[in-house]
């Protein structure tokens, strides 16, 4: 018997502060696999968010900088600019990338920006105590919305793809959920699609990873995918929504 | 044919592989590690087929797979 499976290079062999369960690890690996399999660690610059995944720095063997709290986009326009040859990504939550920093990642979608951004919509902000996200789904409770997300009160979900979808400048952007798995492999190659998107030089690719948080939805790691799977993907259909 | 390895102290015993191995030979642990997860336990008899399924779901990088 021959290893087929073990920690990427472009990942450190350090702990992770996440709950048990959080799907943030399994993305962090499937970013650091594709980085392997393309073979680009050394031109990548990682832009991590404010949010649970804050200290992603400490997880991955690549360059990456901490953004301010949803600028990641900004402080990854830079990098591309300064650097075009090298490969950048930013990684943020929904709170991140659909509250603080929507103007960022629109204006960054619009410019095309030669970068890729991983989306991880788990409907909450995790890392403040649950409140409710821009993503947060009608009816669903959190600490701010304590009876639940009612439209005429808090507003509608935002489908972050689709609302990219409308731009030019985006030349990939996919929605996945990594929650069985045929949607493990799905969200790896839509990752390493996005990557190899921004190797053509076209223009900006974004994938959106639908996401479990087990801690503030209260429930087991395998409920929550559960959950995942028959609240977030009716409302966030899965697929390509731009591939040009 | 295939196994794997689980290293405990990295597991955080959130029974992901437990649910998503297709052979059912990763089965719920019953003793604590240092920090106070509980790890499962690799059922070693013969059936897994080293498909990786359980690494790729875990999100602590805690489980290499030979084949
Ligand atoms: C400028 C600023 N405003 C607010 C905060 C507080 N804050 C920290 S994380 C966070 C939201 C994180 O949610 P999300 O991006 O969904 O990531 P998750 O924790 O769910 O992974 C907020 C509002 C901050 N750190 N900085
Ligand atoms: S609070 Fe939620 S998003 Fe944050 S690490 Fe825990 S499970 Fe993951
Ligand atoms: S490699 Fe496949 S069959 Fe073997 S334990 Fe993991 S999921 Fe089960
Ligand atoms: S998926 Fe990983 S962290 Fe979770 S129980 Fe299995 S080995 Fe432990």
């Amino acid at each position: 018997m021959q290893k087929v499976y073990e920690r990427p290079e472009s990942m450190a062999d350090v702990q992770m502060s996440y709950c048990p369960g959080c799907l943030h690890g399994t993305v962090h690996r499937m970013i650091a696999e594709v980085i392997d399999e393309l073979g680009v660690r050394e031109q990548v610059v990682g832009v991590c968010p404010v949010g649970c995944a804050v200290f992603m720095y400490e997880y991955m063997s690549c360059d990456m900088i901490e953004a301010a709290h949803g600028r990641a986009p900004a402080v990854a326009t830079g990098v591309k600019r300064v650097l075009p040859d090298s490969v950048v990504f930013t990684y943020q939550g929904d709170g991140d990338l659909a509250a603080i920093g929507t103007a960022e990642i629109i204006h960054a979608a619009a410019r095309g920006e030669r970068i890729t951004t991983i989306f991880i919509n788990n409907t909450t902000y995790g890392m403040t105590g649950g409140q409710m996200a821009p993503t947060t789904l009608l009816g669903q409770k959190s600490t701010t919305c304590p009876t639940g997300r009612e439209a005429m009160r808090e507003g509608f979900p935002i489908r972050v793809c689709e609302l990219l979808a409308t731009l030019d400048g985006p030349i990939y952007l996919a929605r996945v959920a990594p929650v069985n798995a045929a949607g493990l492999v799905k969200t790896k190659n839509a990752i390493k699609k996005a990557f190899q998107k921004q190797l053509e030089g076209r223009g900006f690719s974004l994938v959106e990873v639908l996401c479990n948080c087990p801690t503030q939805l209260k429930v087991s790691p395998i409920d929550s995918l559960k959950w995942v799977e028959e609240n977030m993907v009716p409302y966030y259909p899965l697929g390509e929504f731009v591939d040009r | 044919m295939g196994k794997i390895a689980i290293n405990n102290e990295r597991c955080k015993g959130c029974d992901l592989c437990v649910h998503f191995c297709p052979k059912q030979v990763i089965l719920h642990g019953s003793s604590f590690n240092s920090k106070g997860h509980r790890p499962p336990k690799f059922q070693d008899d013969g059936v897994c087929t080293g498909c990786a399924i359980c690494a790729r779901i875990c999100p602590d990088v805690a489980i290499e797979v030979w084949r």
